[in-house]
């Protein structure tokens, strides 16, 4: 097994955002702040064994994102992403 | 309420003196990360030192290896509840470092660790000294791995894993606390695990 | 049934499993989606480290082929563990398939795979991903790349089609290690022997059989079609799954040979798949 990188993608994370977004948000376009390049949100990398799961530019590997699930609260940093694009109603 | 899968875990019993409250025993070396590996040479490999006052003193992967180091046998606690007991390395004390760097540590209170790729995690100053972390490079006899953090990481066995930085690159000594990545994202800013400090307002 | 993608329904989403009255293209069931108890009814292995597990689980109300349950396990002493497996049956009310792949070392899959009897129980909620899913009323061909347990959804995709009765165009390029390694061999022989709009091409990556006309290897462009090769040619839509590595190169490949980006969409499973 190669364990040179455990990235898996956005789609990991869609359980835990779900706690917390009322729509789906793995389609949404998420821009990175860093390289600027705009993916779905399921096509950015996904770290999520550690404390907690961090989201990656799928392009510059830049965080986008970090999630905490702590006891009694979720933490949500989205600083490293520009802007969010979530679809309500294709 | 949670439903309970007959059989599973069964062989996680944890009436251990030496498992703190809430952690789960292994054997294995589960591999976590917030990022991708980095691949390191150590001919280019350098740890910054940073005083208070802004000045820097670098320490080469060849200077490092000249430092004082030492084996040791602790155990290990990640806040996602493993526990491995006996865990061997080689490294540098944390004091050795400072000491080579000479840096007056008067107004230092607090320090803050950097690692390739962005990481952080910050200490009260005084749990990086006298014999409780160390700067290491060896696991189980062996150049330590680049999954496991090498060639050098962080490690504070008194504290939540989290805070032993893999891939170290720096030693920020600051007169303030400034919380690390999941410090300040919920986490615990000390980590104790017998006090089981697991996050915020634990 | 015709359907554009264009369309906006005046009915709001419902998350009742009636396919007429159902949520639009576009969107899949909304959440909130709370941990629900799974049964194990029956099980059965599909290679020798892979197996089947047939869960009943009441509350359930069907699902998009594509789209993945988190699975939750919770020992006597209190300690629990998470992962996500993608759901392997066509949607149905009240039970689920998941094909699980044992990783060595691993904490959930070995319980799954060597530990569960029936009657025993587990959590689940879900479903979960709108961007990796296909539903019948999409009308493009639908082209699927599955390396290794990256087949699972697919395979869900293609019961679902079957299930559905569409007509289709499906192409699934399936590649296995080894013809041991393969997950539902005979139904997917059935499937391609009995189905005129479904097309299976079987690759090896390491060593196959016999006769086989392409010699194992990895994935490279010949194994790839044109957008406008399928028999309707019509270009089509691409779904990608399977372990990291697969994944990177699978897009690329299809790239290159003129799949446009925005018709692929993708799910990588980790080095391990799972």
């Amino acid at each position: 097994m190669e364990l040179s990188d455990l990235a898996v993608d956005g789609n990991a994370i869609a359980g835990s955002l779900a706690e917390i977004f009322a729509v789906d948000v793995t389609s949404a376009q998420v821009q990175c702040d860093q390289c600027g390049a705009t993916h779905p949100l399921a096509d950015e990398k996904a770290y999520v064994r550690g404390p907690g799961s961090v989201l990656r530019c799928a392009n510059c590997s830049a965080v986008l994102a970090r999630f905490v699930k702590a006891r009694d609260a979720i933490w949500l940093d989205l600083r490293g992403s520009t802007a969010w694009q979530i679809r309500t109603r294709t | 309420m949670s439903v309970i899968s007959r059989g599973f875990g069964s062989k996680r019993a944890a009436a251990d003196p030496r498992i703190p409250p809430g952690q789960y025993r292994t054997e294995d070396f589960p591999v976590l990360s917030a990022g991708p590996t980095p691949h390191l040479d150590t001919a280019v490999w350098a740890l910054d030192i940073t005083a208070v006052d802004g000045t820097r003193h670098t320490l080469s992967w060849q200077q490092l290896m000249e430092l004082p180091d030492e084996e040791l046998t602790v155990d290990i606690h990640c806040v996602t509840k493993w526990s491995k007991l006996g865990t061997h390395w080689r490294g540098v004390p944390v004091t050795a470092l400072l000491d080579a760097a000479q840096f007056d540590t008067e107004d230092t209170h607090y320090a803050l660790v950097h690692s390739y790729g962005g990481y952080s995690t910050n200490f009260p100053l005084e749990d990086l000294l006298d014999g409780k972390a160390w700067v290491v490079f060896e696991y189980d006899g062996k150049p330590l791995a680049p999954h496991h953090g090498g060639p050098a990481r962080l490690l504070v066995p008194h504290l939540y894993l989290w805070k032993s930085a893999k891939w170290i690159n720096g030693i920020e000594l600051r007169p303030d606390d400034r919380l690390g990545f999941w410090e300040s994202l919920g986490y615990h800013a000390y980590g104790d695990p017998w006090q089981e400090q697991r996050y915020v307002g634990d | 049934m015709t359907e554009t993608h264009s369309t906006s329904r005046a009915t709001e989403p419902v998350a009742s499993g009636i396919p007429d009255g159902g949520p639009p293209v576009g969107e899949p069931r909304p959440g909130p989606f709370p941990w629900l108890t799974a049964e194990l009814r029956g099980s059965w292995m599909e290679t020798r480290t892979a197996k089947t597990l047939l869960l009943s689980v009441p509350g359930w109300t069907g699902h998009d082929p594509g789209q993945h349950v988190d699975i939750k396990l919770t020992a006597e002493d209190g300690y629990a563990a998470q992962r996500s497996y993608s759901i392997a049956s066509a949607s149905a009310q009240g039970w689920l398939q998941l094909t699980v792949e044992t990783v060595s070392n691993g904490e959930v899959s070995p319980y799954l795979v060597e530990t569960m009897d029936p009657g025993d129980k587990l959590q689940l909620r879900g479903p979960l991903g709108g961007w990796f899913r296909w539903t019948e009323r999409l009308t493009e061909p639908a082209l699927l790349v599955g390396g290794g347990s990256g087949i699972v959804p697919l395979m869900a995709m293609l019961r679902q089609r079957i299930q559905s009765g569409v007509a289709t165009p499906f192409h699934l390029i399936y590649m296995a290690r080894t013809p041991d390694h393969l997950f539902y061999a005979n139904e997917l022989y059935t499937l391609m022997q009995s189905h005129a709009g479904v097309t299976i091409d079987q690759l090896y990556s390491r060593s196959g059989l016999p006769d086989d006309s392409r010699p194992p290897g990895r994935l490279n462009l010949d194994d790839l079609p044109t957008p406008t090769a399928e028999p309707s040619a019509v270009a089509p839509r691409v779904y990608v799954c399977g372990p990291t590595g697969f994944v990177e190169n699978a897009a690329r490949l299809l790239q290159a040979r003129g799949h446009q980006s925005d018709t692929i969409r993708t799910e990588r499973f980790g080095p391990s798949g799972g």
